[in-house]
């Protein structure tokens, strides 16, 4: 149900009516604030746009209301006592947080976790990337004003938290990965429970797919909104599917050579052509289809062995330095190590997807309605722990 | 290895080319575990930034600072705080009553404090003899480094300069890639380098009447002056008889997981 050439026309041509009426009229600038409390921020961003108007003339972004000095604080922490810190950066798929920083101090350190524990890492680094798209796309619908998707979102994010809280313990942070390997390996029966949580987040997929993507309003809602073209997106450092839906066919998971199970699946990189909202809505639902795959495929060629390499006891990580970065479920996020051979790390600079995805945002506001910039906040998805580190 | 053997020649394709773009703006260089780093001189930066972005360096990555100046929680003062927990207990016995465990909390930031005043002091001046600086080298205090992407190419660079010691400045990057603008606020606020030329230099995580640079090795983590970590005991060295027992427990438990797999698989 795309929208028709006439239909855009006619929508192009009332912008513009309503552009020169501003203009005719000499109307006052207006500035408008959204949050630090605002439902549509998803936790404390504050938005401020000048408006003439309903056209957003200027736009700025204050953040930092969560900030927590996670750099500072790794200083004064030993190794395996960061990952701790870290889980709360993005709370949504914390153990994904967790694996750019130990394989960071792993290169340092030249070990490599065995096969088995690579495998149960990327299984739960995607279950993490399921878990956390799956509500973005529930989200998204009631940031628009759906309010439906967003239960069916939290019904079915439940089953995939249940599988990582049986592995790990913990429901958002897991703190399950070690230098070396793991914490654990995985209980008795959870593979066919998993499988059977995969089968039903495609279910999920398709659904939404007919219920939110299929709906008209949705698309006229976010087609053609917050169009982001490729090499702005690049030259600000946007990320993940947010690049993937400018077109630019890039994948960490796919483009770089890790100690993980990634190259050894099955799998295609999704892209769309068009930059706007609405691809990045659909790149995101296909690549949580995506995901559930790569987790069947790799439940099924789990390797035996053992999950943790050795390491001394006590982890000292030799002097040099290091940058390791993942796809993570926000987009790229990267650690750059620098150590002095301590226990500790001496600078860890955190490079986190959602500080540079939303940074794009004074760019892609400016000309756009008030409405539309609850769009385009629900559709750059960033999650403030993120954002404020 | 053929494969990290095509890696390392592709990374030192890059380095070639960015070393030709730059001339002698280049003061340092290495490729080395998959990865390239530049150092180039400070007045070279933007140069240097706009020589990646033609090279197909086309993503922003971040920017930061480093600040080589050695911080005080050092390894060395949990080692010799695990070597003679007795000593510093006789120190502080009977303060409060305390129990033998707390006192050492109490007792054990005296040794970093006093680390940290000295490197203060020899910081004044040029860097002290011993600091380490990082891959690439460095010659001052403060370094500011940013890293850069290509998508096409797969792969990245890390490229740093050296910055004054008394008033760190460097040119603006932010119209070069546009992610700068906010990370150049950030390393603003976090490290005091001043960026010239950039449009709206201001606070963006703290609040606008934040005194100080917080990352900057000599600011106090004020949390930590007045309670000491308490996850520092954590690393305390065993007795070496404790740890061959632990050591063969874990040897033996890895080899009995590793015959169960085999005859499991053979099953």
């Amino acid at each position: 149900m795309a929208v028709t050439e006439q239909q855009r026309r006619a929508y192009v041509a009332s912008q513009a009516a309503d552009a020169r009426v501003n203009v005719e009229l000499q109307t006052e600038d207006m500035t408008l604030n959204i949050g630090p409390q605002h439902p549509a921020t998803h936790g404390t961003l504050r938005v401020v746009a000048r408006l003439d108007g309903e056209q957003v003339v200027w736009a700025d972004v204050v953040c930092g209301y969560m900030h927590r000095g996670y750099e500072k604080l790794t200083e004064v922490r030993t190794y395996p006592q960061v990952t701790t810190l870290i889980n709360r950066i993005d709370w949504l798929s914390s153990f994904a947080n967790e694996v750019p920083f130990i394989l960071a101090a792993e290169k340092l350190m030249e070990i490599e976790a065995p096969p088995r524990a690579q495998y149960i890492r990327t299984i739960l680094f995607e279950l993490a990337r399921i878990a956390n798209i799956t509500l973005f796309i529930g989200t998204m619908g009631a940031d628009l004003g759906a309010i439906t998707p967003v239960f069916y979102a939290f019904r079915d994010r439940e089953r995939i938290l249940n599988q990582i809280e049986a592995v790990t313990g913990g429901r958002f942070h897991p703190n399950f990965d070690r230098i070396g390997g793991l914490k654990d390996d995985l209980p008795r029966g959870w593979i066919d429970e998993t499988k059977s949580a995969m089968v039903r987040v495609r279910e999920f997929c398709d659904e939404l797919e007919e219920l939110l993507m299929g709906n008209e309003i949705f698309q006229a809602r976010t087609r053609g909104i917050g169009v982001i073209p490729a090499e702005v997106g690049l030259s600000y450092g946007l990320s993940g599917a947010n690049i993937r839906a400018s077109g630019i066919d890039w994948d960490l998971r796919r483009d770089q050579d890790l100690a993980l199970a990634w190259k050894d699946l099955d799998w295609k990189v999704w892209t769309h052509p068009d930059g706007d909202s609405f691809a990045r809505f659909w790149v995101r639902l296909q690549e949580t289809r995506e995901a559930s795959k790569m987790v069947d495929q790799m439940l099924d060629g789990l390797p035996a062995g053992s999950i943790q390499a050795k390491v001394p006891r006590i982890i000292k990580v030799p002097a040099g330095e290091a940058w390791v970065h993942t796809e993570n479920p926000l987009g790229e996020m990267g650690y750059y190590i620098v150590s002095q051979g301590g226990l500790g790390p001496f600078r860890c600079k955190i490079r986190s997807a959602s500080f540079n995805n939303v940074s794009v945002l004074p760019w892609v506001l400016r000309g756009t309605y008030v409405p539309d910039i609850i769009t385009i906040l629900a559709s750059l998805y960033f999650i403030l722990g993120d954002i404020d580190r | 290895m053929d494969g990290a053997a095509a890696a390392n020649a592709a990374r030192q394709e890059v380095l070639d080319e960015l070393k030709v773009a730059l001339g002698d703006a280049v003061v340092g260089e290495q490729v080395h575990a998959g990865d390239v780093w530049i150092r180039v001189r400070r007045d070279d930066w933007r140069r240097a930034a706009e020589a990646c972005k033609t090279a197909g360096f086309d993503y922003f990555d971040f920017l930061s600072g480093l600040d080589w100046m050695p911080s005080a929680p050092n390894p060395e003062d949990a080692e010799t705080l695990s070597v003679e927990p007795e000593a510093e207990a006789d120190e502080a016995p009977d303060a409060e009553g305390a129990a033998e465990g707390e006192a050492e909390h109490e007792a054990e930031p005296q040794p970093s404090e006093a680390g940290t005043v000295a490197a203060f002091e020899t910081a004044a001046g040029e860097p002290a003899e011993g600091w380490q600086t990082g891959v690439a080298g460095g010659d001052t205090r403060f370094q500011v480094f940013a890293r850069f992407h290509s998508p096409r190419r797969k792969l990245g660079v890390t490229v740093k300069a050296d910055l004054d010691d008394e008033s760190p400045a460097v040119a603006t990057i932010h119209d070069i890639y546009f992610g700068a603008e906010w990370h150049e606020r950030e390393t603003w606020e976090m490290y005091g380098f001043v960026f010239e030329g950039h449009p709206d230099l201001r606070h963006i995580y703290l609040p606008g009447e934040f005194e100080g640079f917080p990352l900057r090795k000599d600011f106090p983590l004020l949390a930590r002056e007045v309670k000491p970590w308490p996850g520092i005991v954590d690393v305390e060295d065993l007795p070496a008889a404790e740890e061959a027992r632990q050591d063969a427990a874990i040897n033996a438990a890895q080899e009995n997981s590793a015959a169960q797999e085999g005859s499991e698989g053979g099953a």
